[in-house]
């Protein structure tokens, strides 16, 4: 076991550059959302570098101690967006992940999940097709407006949570695969919905694909889109990460595109940000590879505005709605205006500013899962900055997020509908 | 080691979850902003109110565990690590409640972990006004800022912490309740013990409630930024402000290397080829005659060879230079892996001669050194830029250190302004004071800690 703990800590040692240089200041504090809730030093930015510093130094023993608090983070970056030395937390944090990971080994259900499942998008999108239909016997609708379901039965798994059940049909199911020619829009795209549009929003998926409709904008979307990696990542599974990469590698190099569209925030940041960034132990040419297309991943909001330039200066006079920012679009990509545009361009919305817009919802993903009471208090205070807005739409550019705050909306029975940025968009064509 | 009974009874005073014993949480209050290397604590205690705090402090000194009082960790003189026997770790973010603002009265009473930029600008919201603005105010608490007498921009005009402390009540090293001070701007009730703890970085007893004065804000403020070619020029300049009789609320020096490690993080706009800028603040009760201060200064700039002289238009311009100057230190941070952040102190006509002196030591030992700081109350932060895992040249930093001080106490000035003595510059204490000096005080420390429990080490050593 000492053996292996030196190990661990000689693996650690690559990260010691970047850790380093946080300088233990502690104004990780002010902005850490799960910090606000806990206050606990080991939830915080500079506490989790010190006790990775610590375990690659061989000063702490408790390795397993030190994940469980390196798991205690949504990976929202807010930390990284306000180091004042610039400190890479989230290399540091997804590098340690893996390091741990690898010497603690994946949890049997992770493993089952991400290396039986989620790595073979077809079956994995057979489970969950056939789960939709039975969906129904376990769970009941809990509220209209946000189109929320609860569990009809005490099921641990979902808790007290109001959920977003998985849509009839998925997206891929509703639109075909495509692969069209521009047309006076001139650009040609690929478009990858992402897991959550597919298999819930799928809503969403048909308002971005009107949008570019509409805008003659050629669209390749391939059947047999695998995940974009990043829970198995942030459990670091570094294999089933890899494994996810290159099957969607593969998939969007068969064609030729101006730019990768996605209207998830998460999915985004990942290939745009992630892939790259993790792609150290691959060959030089798939390194090349992996970074010519991630260079053409783009926001769907980004590219309405910045590439299509749609948003027109009409001040609305419709219903209220209010933006949340994503942390993945806003602190990963400085994507905010973009979608801000695209709403106060838009005739049917009054756009309103909550406060705190661009405070973490606390999805985090499978954080979500793992820590719930937290995910729930950090969703709470989002809900209430929604519900002081006045709006009656959160627009937000995430499906992850759109999950979160339906669940916290619908918990607390308010009247607030919450809707992607393109969905509001396509519904003005 | 801490025994199972006593942990047990811990537990039971402050809730499971409010008694860290686990290795990693210990390890995560081991340190605080400071170069210095960190100690592990045995227990880490988080009271979330008052009679708990007491009880704690009871507790501790039963049993003779040494404690250490954290706030947010930010100390930059080793004040919040923690002991190396058997040290105890009492966390005040639990304990983080403004009990009263007082709009008639002019004062708060607040809990010791209330955090400095909260409390400001709940106090701004009632239309009154907290002057004091450490640099990690964001993050930093009320009672660590009495602790360390925490200073800030404003220092110059409005005074720094000690100067709104009204009362200190707290726990003594038995867990009995001291009162002290009052809610009265006369108050002359027994010894003026509340001023004896402002500073005093956790040794002399345990926060548990502080009662601040408050001020009403100034109405109007005007903020100019002038370039100088050379540096020399800029100081002089800074005494020629205050030898005209105007006080600006801040009056603050950004060198060269500084200048542009700020703009290069903040984008806010600033003259990277300048060897020098001071941001000059000046406020007050009537627009008029805030408005005639600024064109006296911009005069005064002008006069001492200032290249360039511009007063920001609105308040957003305003923000974004002050906001720039908050990064001065962080910004520095990015340079280099190690940040030694010094703040030694000068009357504020020498500091030409401590600027020299502080590029002269650079020099001498080949050391990158931004220098920024509180130029209107001589409070200059020599920042060094190093690594520290770097030996030699870490070997060098603490020589240049030793010559800073050195030249800091030549120049009649003082070891540390604002950060603190705790444990990084306590050998230096009697360079400044007298052997006298620090045997007083550790009888002092001895006749109210009998036990040398509270958060021993710091300050006077022993």
């Amino acid at each position: 076991m000492h053996e292996d703990l030196h190990q661990l800590a000689k693996m650690l040692h690559e990260l010691d550059d970047q850790m380093v240089a946080c300088m233990k200041c502690g104004l990780c504090q002010s902005v850490c959302p799960v910090f606000a809730e806990t206050m606990r030093e080991g939830d915080v930015a500079r506490g989790k570098i010190a006790l990775l510093e610590n375990l690659s130094h061989e000063m702490i023993k408790d390795a397993e101690g030190v994940q469980e608090k390196l798991n205690m983070c949504l990976l929202c970056g807010s930390c990284a967006a306000n180091c004042p030395s610039g400190v890479k937390v989230l290399d540091i944090f997804l590098k340690a992940r893996v390091i741990v990971n690898t010497y603690m080994g994946l949890p049997p259900a992770k493993k089952a999940i991400f290396q039986g499942l989620l790595t073979k998008p077809a079956l994995f999108n057979t489970i969950l097709d056939v789960a939709s239909k039975f969906q129904g016997i376990f769970t009941k609708p809990a509220s209209e407006v946000i189109g929320s379901s609860c569990s009809r039965i005490n099921a641990p798994i979902i808790g007290d949570r109001h959920f977003m059940p998985l849509a009839k049909k998925p997206l891929r199911k509703l639109e075909s695969a495509r692969n069209t020619r521009p047309g006076k829009g001139g650009y040609r795209v690929a478009f990858f919905p992402g897991c959550v549009v597919d298999k819930v929003y799928p809503k969403v998926g048909q308002a971005v694909l009107k949008a570019l409709t509409h805008h003659e904008i050629g669209v390749y979307m391939p059947a047999g889109q695998a995940c974009c990696g990043i829970p198995a990542l942030a459990s670091g599974d570094k294999e089933s990460f890899d494994k996810l990469v290159q099957h969607n590698l593969e998939l969007f190099e068969k064609e030729n595109f101006d730019y990768l569209l996605t209207p998830c925030a998460t999915c985004t940041a990942t290939m745009h940000e992630i892939w790259p960034l993790m792609s150290g132990n691959q060959t030089q040419s798939m390194q090349e590879r992996i970074a010519s297309l991630s260079a053409k991943v783009m926001d769907i909001t980004q590219f309405m505005v910045d590439v299509l330039k749609v948003a027109l200066p009409v001040s609305g006079s419709g219903i209220k709605v209010t933006y949340h920012d994503p942390c993945h679009l806003k602190k990963s990509m400085k994507v905010f205006e973009q979608p801000r545009a695209l709403l106060k361009s838009n005739p049917r919305v009054q756009f309103v500013e909550m406060a705190e817009a661009d405070r973490c919802c606390g999805c985090g993903g499978s954080f979500n899962l793992q820590h719930y009471n937290v995910s729930k208090e950090i969703g709470q205070h989002k809900r209430d900055n929604i519900v002081a807005s006045g709006a009656q739409v959160v627009a937000t550019a995430c499906p992850a997020c759109m999950m979160q705050m339906s669940d916290m909306l619908s918990q607390n029975k308010d009247q607030v509908a919450v809707k992607h940025v393109m969905e509001l968009y396509a519904e003005t064509l | 080691m801490i025994s199972t009974s006593l942990l047990t009874e811990f537990k039971n005073l402050l809730g499971k979850e409010n008694v860290m014993d686990s290795e990693s949480d210990r390890h995560a209050y081991s340190y605080d902003a400071a170069v210095l290397d960190a100690v592990i604590p045995e227990l880490v205690l988080r009271p979330t109110n008052s009679e708990q705090l007491g009880k704690t402090v009871a507790l501790c000194n039963e049993n003779k565990l040494p404690m250490t009082v954290r706030g947010a960790g930010t100390n930059l003189s080793g004040g919040t690590i923690p002991t190396k026997e058997h040290g105890v770790v009492i966390l005040t973010n639990g304990l983080n409640k403004i009990l009263e603002i007082n709009e008639q009265d002019l004062y708060a009473v607040v809990q010791p972990g209330v955090v400095t930029a909260k409390f400001a600008a709940e106090v701004a919201r009632r239309g009154l006004f907290y002057p004091p603005d450490p640099g990690s105010q964001a993050v930093s608490t009320l009672g660590g800022n009495v602790s360390e007498n925490a200073g800030g921009l404003r220092g110059l005009k409005y005074g720094v912490t000690k100067d709104y402390v009204m009362g200190v009540n707290f726990w003594n090293a038995e867990g009995e309740y001291v009162k002290s001070g009052g809610k009265t701007v006369k108050c002359v009730t027994g010894l003026n013990i509340s001023q004896l703890m402002v500073g005093s970085e956790g040794t002399l007893g345990v926060f548990d409630e502080i009662i601040f004065k408050l001020v009403p804000p100034p109405v109007a403020s005007k903020a100019m930024l002038a370039e100088f070619d050379d540096i020399n020029k800029a100081s002089e300049t800074v005494a020629a402000i205050i030898a005209n009789k105007i006080v600006p609320c801040t009056l603050e020096l950004l060198d060269n290397a500084t200048i542009n490690y700020v703009e290069d993080f903040t984008k806010a706009g600033l003259p990277c080829d300048a060897a020098a800028i001071l941001l000059i603040e000046v406020d007050g009760g009537h627009i008029a005659l805030v408005e005639d201060d600024a064109e006296k200064v911009v005069e005064i700039c002008k006069k001492n060879g200032a290249r360039r002289v511009q007063m920001a238009k609105d308040a957003a311009e305003k923000n974004k230079l002050w906001e720039a100057r908050r990064n001065a230190l962080p910004a520095l941070a990015r340079a280099r892996p190690t940040t030694v952040l010094e703040d030694a102190t000068v009357p504020r006509s020498q500091i030409p001669a401590m600027i020299k002196a502080i590029n002269d030591i650079a020099a001498k030992y080949k050391l990158q050194i931004g220098t920024f700081g509180h130029a209107g109350d001589g409070n200059l932060h020599p920042t060094i830029l190093t690594d520290k895992r770097d030996k030699e040249e870490f070997h060098r930093v603490e020589q240049a250190v030793d010559e800073i001080f050195d030249v800091a106490l030549s120049l009649g000035g003082t070891l540390s302004g604002e950060h603190g003595i705790g444990t990084a510059k306590s050998k230096w204490l009697e360079k400044e004071t007298t052997k006298a000096t620090i045997i007083y005080s550790r009888r002092l420390k001895k006749a109210v800690d009998p036990n040398y429990l509270l958060n021993p080490g710091k300050i006077i050593g022993g």
